[in-house]
Parts: C-alpha cells; structure tokens; sequence
C-alpha cells in the first residue's frame, strides 16, 4: 500500500503557503539552532541557566524514581542474602581478627601523627563539607559524562567545588541552579585530576577516557610504567580537589599510559558530598604599575661583526 | 475574523489527538531523567527514535519545523550542548524530504535504512560536537548506534499503537 507521503495539499492556496511557511520556519530555526551550537562550543556554560532551569522540575522527578526503583531493587539481595549469611558471618569474624593487629598498628600511628604534626605546629588546611546529597541521573544519551546533583546554590553549591563519594572522588561540579547542580564525573573525556601513587608518591594525571575508564599519564617526561595494582590518591595540586582522595587503580597497563578503574563507580553512586574547593582561587591582583625604567647603563659593547667569521 | 478557508478546504483539526505524536516524542526525550549514573553511552536517544518513527510511518504527523521546539527540549535534558539536537533533527526532516521526493513508494526495510543512516549522522556528528577526537567513545558510539538501529521497529510499533488508539476513541 502506498501511504500517503507527500506533503503536497492540493489546490488551496492556505495550505501551499502554509507549508511554505512551515519550510521558512524551519530554515531560519535551523540556522539559529547553528548559532546556538557555535556560542555553545565556545562557551560550554553560556546557557546554564536554560539548563538548571529544567533541571529544577527534572531533578524531583529523578530521585522520586530512584527511590521507588531501590526499594524494589533492594528485594533480590535481601533474599540472596538472608540465605548466604551463615558463611558471609563466619567470613567477617575471620577477617575482623585478621585486621586487628593492623587497626591497632593504624591507631598508634596517627595518634604520632598528630603528636608530631603539633610538635611542628602544622597548619592543616580542613576541607569542609558544603552539602551531601544524591545524584539522581546522569547524561545516558551523550558521550559526555555529567551526573545531577540533589543540591544547588541554595545549599551552598557552587561551580568548582570537588564532590566525593563514599568509595573516592566523584568530579566536581560544573553548572549550579537553585536546587540542582551538574556535576562532571571523572570519567568524562574532558576531566583531568592531578594524582600521586600512594607506593612512591609520583606525580600524574588522571584524564578521563570517555568509555568508564580513566587514563594514568605521567607528568614527567620520561615515560613512567603504571603497572596494574598501583593506587592513585588526589594530590591537591591545582586547588580544586583536596589530597589524600582515592581516585583511580590501573588495571592494564596501557601504550603511553596506564588504564585505571575510578575508586567511586558512578553506576553505584548513591550519596555524594561535596566539599568547598581545597584552596579556592585567590581574587584578581591588581595590574602592577610598570616600574620606572632603569636608565641604561653606558656600555661599550664589542661590535658583534668584529668577532663573526667572514666567511662560512 | 474573515473566512480564509476555501470551500473544499478540510475542516482544521481541533481534536487532542493532533498532538499526541509531539507529545509521545517529548515524553520519549524524557526518559533522559531516568535515576541511573552512567558511565558508558549506551542508551538510545530515544526522542530522536519517535521522531524518526513519526515521520517515517506517519509523514503528516508532525510540521516539518516540529524537530526545532522538540530538539530543543531534548537538548536541555540530554548533556548535550544547546542547538545540538536542532540543528541535526531538522537537517534529517530536510534529508527525508528529499528521499520522500526520490523514492515515492517504499517498504519497511528501506524505511528502516533511513532511520539508521539519520540515526548514524545524528549520534556521529553530536559526538564531534562534543568530545574531543581523543576520547576513546567511538566504540561505544557504534554500539550506542546499532542499539538505536534495533529499536526502530518498536518506535513505529507504538507509533501505530498510539494512533490506532486516536482512532477509536
């Protein structure tokens, strides 16, 4: 059966002219959505507002969901492990007796710790929580990795700040609204954290991949193996991030740079809290006034030519 | 208010169920929301696939510049950048046009072949809007793709669905 396909409407000259319109209108519409794209491109934040606007109406409807779906989600484990949990008992008192001699080896060292940190009268710099809050959904359609986040500028929130999950560094926040907030999560292409191996404590960076994996690059210029099993804490270079975050731990070791799995796995992200910025940016300086120039000094200076060779 | 309308001219349609393909794709967009922190793109853009639905089983459902006001709402939903979803909606709406001028009579099958090749430009030229070449999603991309691909029958399932619930009511 041939369907009617075309968008020919006959003899009336309202419904020619209307279609015509409909064509101008989309001409104009898609050049404009042109324009939009390139100020975009330009200048990612430039309609945030747009954005944390629908955000505002999304974001209940988002944790609602996720609410409903973990009470239901919860049914299966709860089931799985009423049945398992004679051996995951015995498991734990084993493991529990194994640790104590390291908990209390852990307990005299940080008590030498802040015995000796006062001794040097250290001025620690104490990042502070601004809100803990859920993130409710994510970018699942773009190759770009943003998470929302259940709290906005009124909590406190602003653009900048690290955000830290129960297992390790989530990313950081990107665009605030009132009541929301995106949040760029470390795997996203676009994200790069300072890093240091907690074996030797050298320096890298953890750039996101885009795929759920994030590389390990060395910041030296020789190229450092980052072999599987090394952890990478944040090492609060930069400001943002506060040091001492699990961050990533390689799990391949990669042709110019290691492949590391995040710490905090956005699928099973629930609470985030997000801290101010480790050592916020300092205000503008004032331009400093040239100073006045010295005069220059009378110098005799050998005539370059003197010493050139002539010929080559 | 003169009487524009001719005398053969259809009576304009006032009923609610001129807007149910715009709503079904508004409310496709929506599912953006859904409560799940992904790391890799692997779900469909569904909005994109009732639109292509809409236009490819029923092409006087929607205007031709419907794709501006509903690429708009998904852009703002999906991470993607303002004017992205626009944009490359619109110019599928135009590119269709002109296979609708080509290739009058088809089948699903061929049907189904546009809607992956509008698909294919969509999904490919917003990844290079915006993620640097470096990031390793292409992938992940193609995956994202055939995912979207499959799916095709289904949107035009439940376009005809919904259609055929307008009629009997």
């Amino acid at each position: 059966m041939a369907p009617p396909r075309n968008r020919r409407p006959g003899f009336s000259r309202r419904a020619q002219y209307g279609l015509f319109l409909g064509y101008v209108i989309a001409a104009a519409g898609s050049l404009v959505a042109a324009v939009l794209l390139a100020l975009s491109a330009i200048d990612p934040p430039a309609f945030a507002v747009l954005r944390a606007t629908v955000a505002e109406v999304t974001t209940p409807v988002s944790s609602g969901l996720s609410t409903v779906g973990q009470w239901f989600g919860a049914i299966p484990g709860s089931v799985g492990s009423y049945f398992g949990v004679h051996d995951e008992n015995k498991r734990l008192r084993k493991q529990l007796s194994d640790q104590h001699a390291l908990f209390m080896r852990a307990r005299s060292l940080g008590y030498e710790n802040r015995r000796l940190a006062a001794l040097l009268r250290l001025r620690e710099r104490v990042a502070e929580p601004v809100v803990t809050a859920r993130l409710v959904s994510s970018s699942v359609t773009s190759t770009r990795r943003f998470a929302v986040l259940n709290a906005g500028s009124w909590q406190g929130v602003a653009s900048g700040q690290p955000v830290i999950g129960p297992d390790g560094l989530v990313g950081r926040i990107l665009e605030t609204g009132p009541n929301s907030a995106r949040v760029l999560l470390l795997v996203d292409p676009e994200s790069v954290v300072p890093v240091r191996r907690t074996r030797d404590g050298m320096p890298a960076l953890a750039a996101g991949r885009g795929d759920g994996l994030v590389d390990i690059r060395s910041v030296a210029t020789a190229t450092a193996a980052f072999g599987p099993g090394d952890v990478f804490v944040s090492s609060g270079i930069g400001g943002i991030y506060p040091p001492g975050i699990p961050v990533a731990h390689v799990i391949r070791r990669g042709p110019e740079a290691g492949l590391a799995r995040t710490y905090a796995q956005p699928d099973t992200l629930d609470y985030a809290m997000v801290q101010r910025a480790f050592m916020p940016t300092p205000p503008p300086l004032t331009v400093p006034q040239p100073a006045p120039k010295p005069t220059p000094k009378p110098k005799t200076k050998a005539t370059p030519t003197a010493s050139k060779p002539v010929a080559r | 208010m003169s009487q524009i309308r001719g005398p053969f001219d259809e009576p304009p349609d006032t009923s609610f169920g001129r807007f149910v393909p715009a709503v079904s794709v508004l409310a496709a967009s929506t599912f953006a929301v859904w409560p799940v922190i992904a790391h890799v793109p692997l779900f469909p853009p569904l909005g994109l696939l009732m639109l292509l639905g809409w236009r490819l089983s029923r092409p006087l459902s929607l205007p031709v510049w419907a794709s501006l006001p509903l690429g708009l709402y998904d852009d703002l939903l999906s991470g993607q950048p303002l004017g992205n979803s626009m944009l490359f909606w619109t110019l599928c709406s135009f590119m269709i046009d002109l296979i609708d001028q080509r290739i009058v009579f088809r089948d699903f099958w061929q049907d189904w072949l546009i809607a992956g090749g509008s698909i294919c430009f969509c999904l490919i030229l917003g990844r290079l809007v915006v993620s640097p070449l470096a990031a390793h999603v292409d992938t992940l991309l193609m995956l994202q793709i055939a995912v979207t691909t499959l799916l095709f029958p289904l949107a035009t399932r439940i376009c005809t669905m919904l259609t055929r619930e307008e009629e009997t009511v």
